[in-house]
């Protein structure tokens, strides 16, 4: 091109690019390395223990317990929110009666959509105190409230809610899935949207029920749209880290009763923050990133299929 | 559900602007009386699900300690603004206005930056240009959490060099939104500038326009709608932050301000156990936080909804 192109560049980019590295893909390098030391975070002395922190992660009853709720979070959660949200786009785009005015959601479909996507724009961390008076563990709180009101519950013994080891982790997994349902169903909804109403009228001309529509018109459609929200929600679920760091009980960072809802996350930032045991935590970020990666990359290679032009 | 077809097919809806035949049949073979009502239940229950437990919290803001306390469906007596008031005074108005300074800049920051190394990305064949794009879109896929620990210490020793960008302070914070928006800001305007037409650019810089003034007067006011949708996403991804903050907004020493974001002063005052003692306010604080935010969605709605997406299916 012309004269100046080189300085023009190297400005433009210059600042993004020193942020960037400084800020992301340098400390990402920098926690490799610090796994591999038995650094406390609080001094600059360090010494190089190899995999060590990685054979005692294996050993560690509370990290492989925290391990296994992500790996329970990231089976029922991506499932349960794409079900729900799909069910509800369908009936808000194409499940309406119609009549003549063509194929149209179910009436009050964009008061629904406005609703449901409430919880996406209060902050996680506003929802995470909501939902700790929801379920407060007596009569006071909603959720108990309502069980009484309905006579489901005991007035005398409440349920427990985030005290009880085997219902924390489910609660936690209702306020995600509470939360998460409206933004992926404006998501499947854009993506409905741009699909041929034609495809539909013509199916419905040669008599197709609800379900077929759904089942083979719609789902195909969507299908990597459904693949994109199931990543996202993977990431999710390997996060989670500010309902439970603020909504169970526990010292710091929640994780109770008794570890029933630890994660990775807050026991990363515990081992971090609390303990100082920072080279151990290191090791804990590299293993989240290691799941992070596999999940991306399976879930977009198993759930490949060809692209379908319209 | 054969048997309900007959009902759909009597409506006689004439609001297609198309002149057509009138319908003769059910829109769906399967009629959609029954699953009507399942459908319009399942949508009426899951948005009472969202609204109840909101104006609960607003209803609880009224209310007092022991109406609190005693049941969840108690009704406030008196509709005073006074825990409102001492919610105020328990530090909501500060973390309000600490979080609106850092998302101002940090969102102008993110905008301005990703827009810039979009472009130069986008438009400009040289050397490297591929590997820095995949530098950037990288990041993207990794968990903050592998950054986490050397972050603290890389902020802390920003603070080494000037206090306004350490530990618990304005610029510290705001260059680590910046710097983690920057993946996806600058994957999605990449790929919006590429479809923007070269005709106008190049005709700009026939008639002796600099490069960088191209950029600024040319191709960001084309830009524009692409900037909204990832501007959205950014405002939302960085409202939401959570773990940045209780990791980087900590004071430090005792008597060093509180610069808390709303979201973790929050949470901060629910979990101090003096805190607890004090529900209604707890309750008003949420409604303070709650209700400007449902005020910005509701009169922009539209244009979330659709930024959002057309950020999000790229």
């Amino acid at each position: 091109m012309r004269h100046g192109k080189y300085p023009f560049i190297v400005g433009f980019l210059f600042l993004p690019i020193l942020l960037y590295v400084g800020l992301v893909l340098w400390p990402y390098a920098q926690t490799f390395g610090y796994s591999l030391t038995d650094w406390s975070g609080q001094s600059q002395e360090m010494n190089f223990v190899g995999l060590d922190n990685y054979t005692k992660l294996l050993g560690d009853e509370v990290f492989l317990g925290a391990l296994w709720h992500n790996l329970l979070l990231l089976a029922v959660l991506p499932v349960a929110t794409i079900l729900i949200a799909l069910f509800f786009a369908f009936m808000l785009n194409v499940g309406g009666k119609g009549g003549t005015g063509g194929v149209q959601g179910v009436a009050g479909a964009a008061f629904y959509k406005v609703v449901f996507f409430f919880p996406q724009v209060l902050s996680i961390a506003i929802l995470a105190v909501l939902w700790q008076a929801v379920y407060r563990s007596d009569g006071a709180g909603l959720a108990n409230g309502a069980l009484i009101e309905l006579g489901l519950g005991d007035p005398q013994h409440p349920v427990e809610w985030l005290n009880d080891p085997n219902l924390v982790l489910w609660c936690i997994m209702g306020v995600l899935i509470w939360g998460g349902v409206g933004f992926y169903l404006v998501l499947f909804s854009a993506a409905m949207q741009s699909i041929p109403k034609d495809i539909y009228e013509a199916a419905l001309l040669d008599g197709a029920k609800r379900g077929q529509t759904f089942f083979k018109i719609t789902l195909p459609l969507l299908w990597e749209t459904i693949q994109t929200a199931w990543v996202y929600l993977a990431i999710v679920a390997m996060d989670a880290f500010a309902l439970v760091a603020s909504m169970t009980p526990g010292r710091t960072y929640g994780g109770g009763p008794d570890h029933h809802s630890e994660l990775m996350s807050t026991y990363l930032m515990r081992n971090f923050l609390a303990f100082g045991e920072a080279g151990y935590a290191c090791a804990m970020g590299v293993v989240i990133f290691f799941f992070t990666l596999i999940l991306s990359v399976v879930s977009l290679r198993v759930t490949r299929r060809e692209r379908i032009e319209y | 559900m054969s048997t309900s077809i007959d009902k759909t097919t009597t409506v006689p809806a004439q609001r297609s602007v198309k002149p057509r035949p009138p319908a003769k049949e059910a829109r769906f073979a399967d009629g959609g009386g029954v699953l009507n009502v399942f459908s319009h239940g399942f949508l009426a229950i899951w948005a009472l699900l969202i609204l109840f437990p909101l104006a609960w919290v607003v209803l609880g803001s009224f209310k007092t300690d022991t109406q609190i306390n005693t049941s969840a469906w108690s009704w406030p007596t008196s509709w005073s603004f006074k825990n409102f008031g001492s919610a105020w005074e328990k530090g909501i108005g500060g973390f309000f206005a600490n979080t609106l300074i850092v998302l101002a800049g940090s969102l102008t920051l993110t905008m301005l930056l990703g827009a810039m190394a979009a472009y130069v990305l986008a438009r400009y064949e040289f050397k490297g240009n591929r590997s820095i794009y995949f530098l950037f879109v990288a990041g993207a896929m990794f968990p903050v959490y592998l950054a986490l620990v050397p972050l603290f210490f890389m902020v802390r020793n920003l603070g080494e060099i000037s206090p306004y960008l350490g530990l618990n302070s304005y610029g510290g914070l705001i260059l680590v939104y910046t710097a983690y928006s920057l993946p996806f800001t600058v994957f999605f305007l990449h790929s919006f500038f590429r479809t923007l037409p070269t005709a106008i650019h190049e005709a700009a810089m026939l008639d002796g326009c600099s490069h960088a003034r191209a950029f600024f007067q040319v191709m960001v006011p084309m830009a524009k709608p692409g900037l909204i949708s990832v501007g959205i996403f950014n405002v939302l991804g960085q409202w939401n932050q959570y773990i940045l903050p209780v990791t980087l907004m900590q004071p430090t020493s005792a008597g060093e301000a509180d610069h808390s974001m709303l979201a973790q002063g929050l949470v901060n005052l629910a979990l101090q156990s003096g805190y607890k003692s004090d529900a209604p306010a707890l309750f008003a604080g949420m409604t303070i936080a709650m209700l400007p935010v449902l005020v910005v969605y509701l009169s922009f709605q539209r244009q979330v909804q659709s930024g959002l997406t057309s950020a999000t299916l790229k």
